[in-house]
């Protein structure tokens, strides 16, 4: 086992696309770390450098206090999981497994007790001898983990590994993995585009865009102090409502909703709010009113989509195939607003809420940093 | 079923299984698609020559004279086959053929993919424009290169060999050219995966690349079987005198002067040179069906 730094690394493809800009990182050693961000922010290419697959434009990566910058992948130890999982599909299982300790010229009784441990621990026993072809998606996401398992390497790279699984596979596979991670204790480098597993596998998350460290935490504190305008309405699923302000006299003004804010310099802000944040205002109080458009009741929890009078604010590389047109027309804007089941609203209905003193988020509207 | 009849519950086990589309109904007034109607003489044209001279080797040299052909000789003289293999020395003739075909057969699947292999995944200065350059030489007909190919092999002092044979075919561009297009299309997933297992590149290609690329290398052992066995005219060229060094094609070819044609026999020899094409053909078949690369994938 061994840590894994990155130190000023950056990546340039052939025609000039920075695809990681300037990254420096620490995993310690142990660690489950998760690299997150919308697609095309560079985690891929972040992680099939640790991993040799992808050449180091320039700063420097170590693993173990090694530099391995022109280590070719098979020196550096790691193993990975690969989205589409990559077995071979000419091979059985049992070979499958086999397969790097075979390259790495392993004893053969080694090999055996190997293959063995793995594949009880992720219960292939009875899979052995099929080939991946007769395997079905769970089984092939296991034979994918326990041949980087056998190898027990120095550091264990995913990416994207319960990404093809479907629904309520990627929930059991998700706490069986960090119940191995609890039990192996292998530094792990996870790429996720994924909420849930981001929020709830890693030690840490880093949340890339374009290329770029956004903001590296533990995952609560990410959550509840993220760093700027991005990670605010990246990290949170739904995502945080983010609306221009304009701050001045010691209060936020958003439309008809007016918050204070002590410390805040005046001029235009975006003022950042959760979801899960509103809460309903009695009449006369301070608040505003959300139209109900649309309506999601999940169960537990009711999302409602509505308009509020004030305009969006657009986020670049976040906010991708959504239009700002789609989420502001006439001076109002869209927001997503919890519910609890017993308050559940109906289409069209206009609700008075109201937002407690402390849960609203400010960003400077020109840099996009968190303020206060 | 019209929309109006009334419609009752059936118990499914009474109703036959069903597959495919569902396709406007067609009123059939044939047991067959219409396209037999072509397909039929097209047939028929194809297998005539064929059957033509399976019957002539089994006839008197009379009866291959006569016109109209006869198609049923009524004796089958079985006698021809021994007869026409002792006459053209058969045995050395598909010996020789037997060396020149499997040695260029081998080592068209052994060159091919390593050079196959490089255009398809390695990265090096002027890749794109050498691959260019011998797809470029495909387009240059045998007849232009026969000469030069003839001084070079000259002069290693191979004519009058089984050499002059082999050596200038040991690799050919279509080889290559279909491996390098095959092995492009394997996910490169699975060899980074065997680079982080610690496979080399060559033990990539051993281990993963060519247990997957089966279909191709058979389809490309079959054709390069096929041209070999068959090629006429560059035997022709550089075994001159040496009749130790003939190959089947040029051995028939010869047959017609020595002989004064006797065309039983040589219709015999013809359908003996046949029988190998003929039962790869049958064997290979499969190869060109199945396709296993992409099972490992997620599916």
């Amino acid at each position: 086992m061994a840590d894994v730094v990155f130190e000023h690394v950056t990546k340039v493809f052939p025609g000039g696309a920075v695809a990681v800009a300037d990254l420096s990182l620490e995993v310690g050693d142990g660690e489950f770390l998760i690299l997150v961000g919308p697609s095309g922010c560079g985690k891929t290419t972040a992680l099939r450098m640790v991993a040799g697959l992808e050449r180091i434009s320039a700063g420097q990566i170590r693993i173990g206090g090694r530099v391995v910058n022109d280590l070719p992948p098979k020196e550096r130890d790691v193993a990975m999981v690969f989205q589409s999982y990559a077995l071979y599909p000419h091979m059985s299982v049992e070979r499958n497994l086999a397969f790097g300790l075979r390259q790495r010229k392993t004893a053969k009784t080694e090999i055996e007790r190997r293959v063995a441990d793995v594949s009880d621990m992720l219960g292939l026993a009875e899979l052995l001898q099929r080939r991946p072809g007769q395997l079905s998606g769970g089984q092939r996401q296991r034979v994918a983990m326990g041949r980087a398992l056998v190898r027990e390497p120095e550091a264990f790279l995913l990416d994207e590994p319960l990404s093809n699984l479907d629904a309520k596979l990627r929930v059991q596979m998700r706490a069986e993995l960090k119940r191995l991670h609890a039990r192996l204790g292998i530094t792990t480098i996870y790429v996720t585009h994924d909420q849930v597993e981001a929020m709830t596998l890693g030690d840490r998350i880093a949340v890339l865009s374009d290329g770029a460290l956004q903001q590296l935490g533990p995952p609560q504190e990410v959550y509840e102090r993220p760093a700027n305008v991005f990670v605010a309405g990246f990290v949170g699923s739904p995502p945080m409502n983010l609306l221009r302000a304009v701050a001045a006299g010691g209060s936020i003004t958003m439309g008809e909703l007016v918050l204070p804010a002590l410390g805040v310099p005046g001029g235009e802000v975006v003022l950042g709010l959760r979801p899960e944040s509103f809460v309903p205002a009695a009449e006369g109080l301070p608040g505003f009113t959300f139209q109900v458009e649309v309506v999601e009741p999940l169960g537990d929890e009711i999302v409602v989509h509505g308009w509020v009078a004030g305009e969006a604010w657009q986020t670049p590389g976040l906010d991708g195939e959504v239009l700002l047109a789609d989420r502001e027309e006439g001076g109002r804007a869209q927001i997503t607003v919890r519910f609890a089941p017993s308050d559940r609203p109906a289409v069209g209905q206009r609700v008075r809420l109201g937002a407690p003193p402390g849960s609203a988020y400010l960003f400077d509207a020109a840099t996009g940093r968190a303020l206060g | 079923m019209s929309a109006t009849a009334e419609l009752v519950r059936v118990d499914p086990v009474t109703l036959p299984g069903e597959t495919g589309m569902v396709e406007r109904p067609r009123r059939r007034w044939l047991p067959f698609s219409p396209w037999h109607f072509v397909l039929l003489p097209l047939a028929v044209v194809m297998l005539a020559p064929l059957v033509w001279m399976l019957v002539a080797s089994l006839e008197t040299l009379d009866q291959t004279r006569h016109f109209p052909p006869i198609l049923w000789p009524g004796t089958l003289r079985f006698g021809n086959y021994p007869n026409a293999f002792r006459a053209a020395h058969m045995g050395r003739l598909f010996w020789n053929t037997f060396v020149v075909t499997s040695t260029v057969v081998l080592s068209n699947l052994v060159l091919c993919s390593l050079a196959g292999y490089a255009f398809a995944r390695i990265r090096f200065l002027g890749r794109t424009a050498v691959y260019y350059l011998l797809l470029a030489t495909l387009m240059v007909p045998l007849q232009v290169v026969l000469i030069p190919t003839f001084l070079i092999v000259k002069s290693l002092g191979l004519i009058d060999h089984l050499g002059a044979l082999i050596v200038p075919n040991l690799a050919n561009v279509f080889g290559i050219f279909m491996l390098t297009q095959f092995f492009r299309t394997l996910p490169v997933e699975l060899e980074e995966a065997a680079r982080i297992d610690g496979a080399s590149r060559l033990s990539i290609l051993l281990k993963i690349v060519l247990p997957l690329s089966a279909p191709a290398l058979a389809t490309l052992a079959v054709i390069q079987f096929m041209w070999t066995w068959n090629d006429f005219l560059w035997p022709l060229v550089t075994i001159i005198n040496n009749e130790g060094a003939q190959t089947v094609q040029l051995g028939l070819a010869a047959f017609q002067g020595a002989h004064q044609t006797d065309t039983s026999l040589l219709m015999a020899a013809n359908v003996m040179s046949l029988l190998p094409m003929l039962v790869l053909f049958l064997l290979a078949q499969r190869y060109f069906v199945r396709g296993i690369a992409t099972q490992g994938l997620k599916g």
